[in-house]
């Protein structure tokens, strides 16, 4: 069984079914990415790997194990799967560093004197170091959404789920966050990715997944959905948006 | 902001508001003064005047017992400073009963909501008369029969309701996404809640406390009517005395001079705030 393996996981808001049945494996250290339009159930996916949203049915195994049975405490599975939302989320009372450290001081009980160089470390491999006391809204979108991933790897996560990061971004600091991402990928970190940059999901992705009204309506190979989309409706997104 | 931050000179657009600034102050002046002078020269003519200044601004009677208004004053901010930081835990407590999402503890929710219900659909004096008469009447012993204590209690019990939905508030206009963003981290509710979203619906409400806090002050003179001496009683006692009303026209001052400017800061923090979003 593949690291994460989703098996026929279903999400109803109301009469809205969001997601109907959907089955995903990933491999430790793939990077998947998820397209489709907005309103496919690209986030709620996500979420729903995250226990963010309960699923209805179906079962979500992370490294053998299902993490979804109703009843159980998802605060140990949060702490293994990291997410970044959209809209960074940053905390806006607290400094850049205490947005990193809030999380493994209160979850793994750890000092900030054992912290602080593991902390100083990741901000100044991505190139925030002289960042680390600003408050939130003293950074730029590109730098928050930097923050943002630095505190979810603070939390030493073994998965990153990552929901649109560079949707709210002026185009120009785009960049700067898909090279946090390309770096993430040199490391071997496993990573579920809701984007809309189809270059960039061609250029790293292991896997790509076309989710349409709540479904995989076909996965593959950047490769094979790019150049070959099997599926009519696969064609007319990708033809809508490239 | 404009060029005029930059440039010596006045822009057309600086310089039309200026004049339009110094029509309106010219304006609240003249009218001020038109009703001032009215006042002064019209209401010595009606016929009580004499009277009435007499009964409500001796002098005489003013200077001898303004200090011990202000004296019996100190009892009303002695009320208050009791009162006060348990009104914030209490209104606190209730506001996170409100807030519990848990299905289980669904009987803590209901019972925050029947609080705050109750205690702001009641006059606070109709309160203060209740528990206030009410609980000494148990005949319980000294000095667990003070009037000090019962009346607190009532005020407390009232202003609790009132911060606890103020907190709460606050609490609901933190957006969803700080706690899915928390919860994401494996943060507890608790954690989520203290670390959170707490912290930022707390600075949200400080100005619509603050308010609270204001009326709060003036309301402990409510008290006066179970029995604690504090001024408003005080001047009572020195309107009996002296047979003239003056004395309630200086405890009128004294409270002016608290909450005036409290409102001014009030509302100050409360425009700054909106400045900020
Ligand atoms: N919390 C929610 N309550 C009700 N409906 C929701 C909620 N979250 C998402 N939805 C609905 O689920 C559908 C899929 O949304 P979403 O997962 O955000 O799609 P995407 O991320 O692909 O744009 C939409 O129709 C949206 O309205
Ligand atoms: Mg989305």
């Amino acid at each position: 069984m593949s690291f994460l393996s989703i098996r026929g996981v279903r999400k109803r808001f109301g009469d809205n079914a969001v997601i109907r049945g959907i089955d995903l494996d990933v491999g430790k250290g793939e990077l998947v990415c998820l397209i489709g339009a907005s309103g496919s159930g690209k986030s709620t996916l996500l979420r729903c790997i995250n226990l963010l949203e309960p699923i209805d049915d179906g079962e979500i195994f992370l490294d053998g194990v299902d993490i979804a049975e109703p009843g159980l405490d998802p605060r140990p599975v949060r702490q293994r799967v990291g997410m970044v939302f959209q809209s960074y989320n940053l905390f806006p009372h607290m400094t850049a560093v205490q947005n990193v450290m809030l999380a493994p001081r209160r979850v793994k009980s750890m000092t900030p004197a054992q912290l602080a160089e593991p902390v100083r470390a990741l901000f100044r491999r991505f190139g925030l170091e002289d960042h680390m006391d600003k408050y939130p809204d003293a950074l730029s979108g590109g730098q928050q959404q930097r923050v943002a991933i630095i505190r979810a790897l603070a939390m030493e996560p073994e998965i990153l789920l990552l929901d649109e990061i560079t949707s709210a971004l002026d185009p120009e600091l785009v960049g700067e966050v898909l090279d946090v991402l390309r770096k993430l990928r040199g490391d071997g970190m496993t990573m579920i990715l809701a984007t809309h940059e189809m270059a960039f999901a061609r250029e790293v992705a292991d896997k790509v997944c076309f989710l349409n009204q709540g479904q995989i309506l076909e996965s593959g190979t950047p490769e094979a959905i790019f150049t070959a989309p099997t599926h009519d409706r696969t064609r007319a997104f990708l033809k809508r948006v490239l | 902001m404009t060029d005029s931050s930059n440039g010596p000179a006045l822009t057309r657009r600086a310089a039309y508001e200026a004049r339009l600034r110094r029509r309106s102050a010219l304006i609240a002046a003249g009218s001020s003064a038109v009703i001032v002078l009215a006042i002064v020269i019209l209401v010595p003519l009606a016929p009580g005047w004499t009277a009435v200044k007499k009964s409500f601004f001796n002098a005489e009677v003013f200077a001898r017992t303004f200090p011990g208004l202000l004296q019996a004053f100190l009892m009303d901010i002695a009320i208050f400073a009791w009162c006060a930081p348990l009104i914030a835990i209490m209104g606190l407590a209730i506001a996170l009963c409100r807030d519990v999402r848990n299905p289980v503890l669904f009987p803590l929710r209901a019972f925050g909501a029947l609080y705050t219900d109750i205690f702001r659909g009641l006059p606070v004096i109709l309160v203060i008369y209740l528990i206030g008469f009410g609980i000494p009447g148990l005949g319980l012993p000294r000095p667990w029969n003070s009037p000090y204590i019962w009346g607190s209690l009532a005020l407390i019990v009232v202003y609790a309701a009132y911060v606890a939905e103020v907190i709460r508030s606050g609490i609901d206009s933190i957006h969803q996404s700080q706690r899915a963003a928390a919860q994401s981290l494996g943060l507890s509710e608790a954690d989520t809640m203290r670390y959170v979203v707490l912290p930022q619906a707390l600075r949200n409400v400080v100005p619509a406390n603050m308010n609270l806090f204001i009326a709060l002050q003036k309301d402990v003179a409510l008290l006066s009517f179970i029995g604690p001496v504090e001024i408003f009683r005080q001047a009572g006692v020195y309107k009996s005395l002296m047979a003239n009303f003056t004395p309630y026209v200086g405890a009128a001052l004294i409270f002016l001079a608290i909450t005036i400017p409290a409102t001014r800061y009030a509302d100050y923090l409360m425009s700054r705030q909106r400045g900020r979003r």
